[in-house]
């Protein structure tokens, strides 16, 4: 059933990577991805995967789930690889008509996988241990220095949270609509793919009139509820950093210095 | 004191029409003169198409009229710059459950509206906390929305509207899209709300078994009160209520046929349990 489908894919619990305030997760998760990028030799790379081998041990998550997402971008890593084995310079150890490889290219081959591989891992750990609130939460308040440059960081965060309320109630109406035109005789499942197309109008139409409606009668509720945009809004939430975030910050400064160190010195 | 009062409240659509036919636009509320003292418990009930609904959307600026004056605790509405105080004073809860919650998670969306006006985060908790206790919802504090029942979530709506500490409630037909288990804990909550923290409220609805507990019912037809008083002046009238296309409670009814077939009973019940004792009485 369309209904089973979750948006986003936190998985809960009350491990220390669920307790981590948001927005340091996602600072971290962004300094991880520059980290990834910036390691220039194997001793860099292993500091920087043994980082996301812990944050992933420490997510408490099951194995399972990463694998799920890992298979998603099999084919990409695959290609890329591929790619980056046939490019490198220098002696060739085996060579086929134009096709070579080279000590380089087995080494950039094995460095874009590890480093793709690291990107999703650290990625599902941020979206498995937070949920999507919290998220748009700490994108709001990150995005807020933005505002001087004119951009509407409270409207922004604000959409998603209507977005994001809304996903499962739009959802269940969708499946209410295709059993209604299926009980007055739509076919939905056979034909051709432009048939297939065709055969979605009648369940769009519906559930867009619907979806105006809606919008009509939140925009209403919510201008009872005193909604006057960002301006003078306080949060009942309010975010504070606790020791362990700090803690948090200070493990990803170290493997900074420890990647930096590598670099220049291994 | 009249908390709100209108003094011959009209409204009407305008048309998108360049041309506007004045002798065809018809008034949706015209002439309403419709008061509610400071804790009192008034339902208003009408057909469809009746304007009770209009009403509502007048009672917390929603709506301006275009004809006639509505005042709140003594503020015209048309007062833009009074705009928040009076929405903070009177809440609007809508029909659709579904439609008015903005968050994802019930607290949060509780906490929306005292949060658009400013209030401190702790105090923001405190009427939170209290908000969703009011309604018996705490322990649901923590859910998705999407996932409660439709009695469930009309209560949160409640709830978000409680936080804000109004004087005074008004529902325009909440418990229409609900099923009979909602109903009875939405109306149980709101009168619960009314005779121990003293909120006034109004509550629009066609369905008179809800209106039984209430202090004073007021009738509506196209855009005009017809009549008020007690629950049990309103509801003797079995005629004059038929006339206007709406039922009296099933209690009443009973009775007011047992009456036409020529059973001597001088009063008309308005519950089931008074209809017991006084068929008890005259049958026994």
């Amino acid at each position: 059933m369309i209904r089973d489908i979750t948006l986003g894919q936190y998985f809960p619990g009350n491990g220390i990577l669920h307790r981590l305030d948001p927005r340091v997760k996602v600072l971290m998760l962004i300094s991880v991805i520059v980290l990834i990028f910036c390691t220039f030799n194997f001793f860099a790379l292993s500091v920087v995967v043994a980082l996301v081998a812990a944050s992933v041990i420490m997510s408490k998550v099951p194995l399972k789930l990463y694998l799920k997402s890992m298979k998603a971008i099999i084919i990409v890593i695959l290609i890329t690889s591929l790619l980056n084995l046939f490019y490198g310079t220098g002696e060739a150890i085996a060579q086929w008509w134009i096709f070579k490889i080279t000590q380089a290219g087995i080494r950039n081959a094995v460095f874009v996988a590890v480093r793709i591989i690291s990107l999703v891992m650290v990625s599902s750990v941020l979206t498995f241990t937070t949920s999507p609130t919290d998220l748009t939460d700490a994108l709001e308040r990150l995005m807020k220095p933005l505002g001087i440059f004119k951009v509407k960081t409270h409207e922004i965060a604000m959409m998603m949270t209507i977005a994001l309320r809304f996903v499962p109630t739009l959802l269940e109406e969708t499946d209410k609509i295709m059993s209604a035109q299926k009980a007055r005789g739509a076919d939905m499942e056979s034909g051709n793919l432009i048939k297939r197309i065709k055969a979605l109008v009648p369940i769009l139409i519906p559930l867009f009139v619907s979806a105006f409606r809606r919008a009509y009668d939140l925009a209403m509720a919510m201008e009872c509820r005193c909604y006057q945009g960002g301006k003078g809004r306080t949060r009942m939430k309010q975010l504070r950093m606790h020791g362990r975030d700090f803690a948090a910050v200070a493990v990803v400064a170290a493997v900074l210095a420890g990647v930096i160190l590598c670099n220049i010195f291994l | 004191m009249e908390f709100i009062k209108t003094e011959n409240l009209s409204f009407y659509y305008e048309s998108e029409e360049d041309e506007i036919q004045f002798d065809t636009v018809q008034n949706v509320l015209d002439g309403v003169c419709f008061s509610v003292k400071r804790g009192e418990f008034v339902a208003v009930i009408g057909h469809n198409g009746s304007g009770k609904s209009t009403l509502s959307k007048h009672l917390n600026a929603i709506l301006l009229p275009t004809g006639g004056k509505v005042y709140v605790d003594g503020t015209d509405t048309q007062e833009e710059d009074k705009l928040y105080d009076i929405r903070r004073k009177v809440g609007l809860v809508l029909q659709n459950p579904d439609n008015q919650l903005v968050a994802s998670i019930v607290e949060e969306d509780v906490a929306f509206g005292p949060e658009n006006m400013g209030v401190e985060p702790e105090e923001i908790r405190r009427r939170v906390d209290k908000a969703l206790k009011a309604v018996d919802m705490y322990e649901y504090r923590l859910h998705a929305p999407h996932k409660l029942s439709g009695g469930q979530k009309q209560r949160i709506a409640i709830a978000g509207i409680l936080a804000m500490e109004p004087d005074c409630i008004v529902l325009d037909e909440p418990t229409a899209m609900l099923d009979p288990k909602g109903r009875e804990e939405v109306i149980s909550a709101i009168t619960r709300l009314n005779r121990e923290q003293g909120i006034t409220v109004v509550l629009i609805t066609h369905n008179m078994e809800e209106t039984v507990d209430c202090h004073r019912v007021v009738v509506m037809d196209k855009g005009r009160i017809l009549r008020e008083g007690t629950p049990r002046e309103v509801f003797s009238q079995v005629e004059f209520i038929r006339r206007h296309r709406l039922d009296v409670p099933q209690a009443t009814e009973l009775c007011a046929k047992l009456q036409a077939s020529g059973l001597k009973i001088d009063k008309l019940p308005l519950d089931a349990k008074e209809c017991i004792d006084l068929l008890s009485e005259v049958l026994i």
